[in-house]
């Protein structure tokens, strides 16, 4: 499994268009990657479960990826969010 | 007549026929269903037809107002395909054996609940996207054919508000004019109107009834006033406001597009002055050559703690970006006691005009200014950037800056980051000191940029918030336009360009002055472009000086 934390420096926090295409690169993977912001836990596979999270701006967030393709997952969702969040 | 009064978002004038606009009327009664397979069939049948017309949505807006308006309609197709969704509606026929309908109206409604309950204005009105997908699959399980938006066709569109998916599909070319009771001048009726350049006044309050569909009205977006069944004398008033406001508009459309030069071949660059990168499509809506003054302070008000460098890299990247290799003058901080930002830890002061602000701030504390600096050069790689020192009184003030900036520029070299080694810097000039030492700072930089405001201000020792001054207030004293022809002079000696930014570079009665004293670029708000660009065009600056 691979792990790592990020923080939100986009102004406006994870909101709906970022979530999508968010959504969109987790989906290019077979491993289950999951979304955490303190204790509360989504599929970064599913929407309203990465919006639901409601994350701002300065916020961190913790990734998790487990699966077969994980090696080149966790830093792909890494540069996406460098890049647009 | 009715009155009404909202918030202009663009500034036209509509006259026509008043159409609501109405929604599919769906039936969610609930209802106790025996076979509850074929109900969740249906659901998945509806479900599915609204798939592949958000899909269709999607590329139509694509095609008509780019990526960024667009994605709306993908996001409600991943809402739509989110299991847990899904899995809401489909257990809710299932284990309550009911009928679709209800079951996604009521998972509808606990995901909307979802929503407004979080803690953030923006999540909230998030509520609305999951109404709208619902309302798509509703209208399929109703046996509803799609809301006909071809039928909205030379009239004026009231509505309470316009959902971001209905005001995409609606044939705006045929649209005189928008009136909503709800919504704000950031509602996405509001942007569309403004980037169409539609009248249209939102938020006025009062809900029409339905009985006033067909009847005349006048939307006045010059004034945020709406008129339905408008007496004779009103009609006749805005009929003639209409004309002359579409004669001008016609005249500035046909600038659009052309250069800022004048009838002798004179070529003036006029630039968009803006306040974050927010407002860079009204500035491209409004045909501005580059940005002259792009505004930092944004990144800084309305926190609780300094911006981040990889914050600031974000927002000066997508103005590089967006203006494709068009220039964009990013103003170093101008924060002082007069713009409160508590976590800075600012002592009040007696005279904030003269005081601890701008560069003195920033020269204060270099670890805040060489953040900025940092993200300013990394966003430098991304396209054509500029950086302008702002309240600057002398050249060592300019020589410390640069030495600054030197620091952070071998700092980058020695991380291996990108950044352009020949991105322009300049000064702003707003004070007296600066303007008498013109040819000495002149030499310090790449371009000046008059910022005739703090500059009048300064020469005339008057506070223009004071109104009882105004008696004393001439916005075109000699004494600053004197200083200016001695700026732009001193600037020209040094082979530097020399720009203004204020107000005073809007102003069409100073624009041939401007012109005769050498300017080479007038930075003005996004809507005083083409009018400007008309004016320079007018001028012919080889026939003698009026003055």
């Amino acid at each position: 499994m691979k792990e790592f934390t990020y923080a939100i420096t986009d102004p406006e926090g994870i909101h709906a268009r970022p979530a999508g295409l968010l959504v969109k690169e987790a989906k290019r993977f077979a491993s289950k990657i999951t979304v955490a912001k303190g204790t509360k836990a989504g599929d970064l596979k599913k929407i309203f479960a990465v919006m639901g999270l409601g994350v701002k701006h300065g916020e961190t967030i913790r990734i998790q990826v487990e699966g077969p393709d994980e090696e080149t997952a966790a830093p792909a969702i890494e540069d996406f969010l460098k890049a647009h969040l | 007549m009715l009155t009404l009064k909202g918030k202009s978002v663009f500034r036209g004038i509509a006259i026509g026929s008043l159409a609501l606009f109405h929604r599919h009327a769906v039936a969610t009664a609930p209802r106790t269903v025996t076979d509850s397979g074929a109900e969740i069939a249906r659901f998945r049948t509806a479900r599915q037809a609204s798939l592949v017309q958000l899909q269709e949505l999607y590329d139509k807006a694509l095609e008509k107002v780019g990526e960024e308006q667009a994605a709306v309609f993908e996001v409600h197709q991943m809402m739509l395909d989110d299991d847990e969704y899904i899995e809401a509606v489909e257990t809710k026929i299932r284990d309550g054996n009911l009928n679709a309908e209800a079951a996604v109206d009521r998972a509808a409604q606990e995901f909307a609940a979802l929503f407004r309950n979080m803690d953030d204005d923006y999540m909230k009105a998030r509520a609305a996207d999951v109404l709208d997908i619902s309302h798509r699959v509703l209208v399929k399980l109703c046996g509803g054919q799609a809301i006909d938006y071809g039928q909205y066709d030379g009239v004026i569109l009231a509505a309470d508000d316009l959902a971001p998916s209905e005001t995409l599909q609606l044939d705006t070319d045929k649209i005189l004019g928008f009136v909503t009771s709800g919504g704000s001048t950031n509602s996405h009726t509001a942007i569309l109107a403004r980037t169409l350049g539609i009248a249209a006044v939102v938020g006025t309050g009062t809900q029409l009834p339905n009985d006033v569909d067909g009847h005349t009205a006048i939307i006045d977006g010059t004034t945020g006033m709406v008129y339905l069944d408008p007496d004779e004398t009103t009609l006749a008033r805005l009929q003639a406001a209409k004309m002359s406001l579409d004669a001008q508009q016609a005249a500035l459309e046909e600038v659009r597009g052309l250069p800022s030069v004048t009838r002798d071949g004179r070529r003036i660059h006029v630039y968009a002055n803006i306040g974050s990168p927010d407002d860079l499509p009204q500035a491209q809506a409004h045909d501005a050559e580059g940005i002259g003054l792009f505004r930092s302070e944004f990144l800084y008000l309305g926190k609780n703690d300094y911006p981040t460098e990889e914050e600031q890299f974000q927002a000066y990247k997508r103005t590089a970006e967006a203006l494709d290799g068009k220039l964009a003058v990013i103003r170093t901080l101008d924060i002082g006691a007069d713009k409160k930002v508590d976590y800075f830890g600012l002592h009040d002061e007696e005279n904030p005009a003269l005081g601890l602000r701008a560069i003195r701030l920033c020269l204060t504390r270099p670890a805040l200014f060489k953040t900025q600096l940092r993200a300013l050069c990394r966003a430098s790689a991304f396209g054509n950037l500029a950086v302008m020192f702002p309240m600057i009184i002398s050249v060592a003030e300019v020589r410390r800056c640069k030495a600054l900036l030197a620091e952070v520029r071998h700092e980058l070299d020695a991380e291996g980051q990108a950044y352009d080694p020949d991105m322009a810097v300049g000064i702003m000039i707003e004070t007296p000191a600066a303007a008498i030492l013109s040819d000495e700072l002149a030499k310090e930089v790449d371009f000046f940029s008059i910022g005739s405001n703090d500059l009048t201000q300064y020469t005339l020792a008057i506070d223009r918030q004071q109104t009882q001054l105004d008696d004393f207030f001439d916005p075109h004293h000699p004494a600053v336009l004197r200083l200016l022809a001695q700026t732009i002079a001193n600037g020209h000696k040094a082979g530097i360009w020399v720009g203004i930014c204020g107000e005073l570079g809007a102003d069409l009665s100073l624009t041939e002055t401007f012109l005769r004293m050498g300017v080479d670029e007038l930075s003005v708000s996004p809507p005083s472009i083409l009018p400007l660009r008309a004016k320079i065009r007018s001028l012919d600056l080889s026939q003698g000086c009026r003055k």
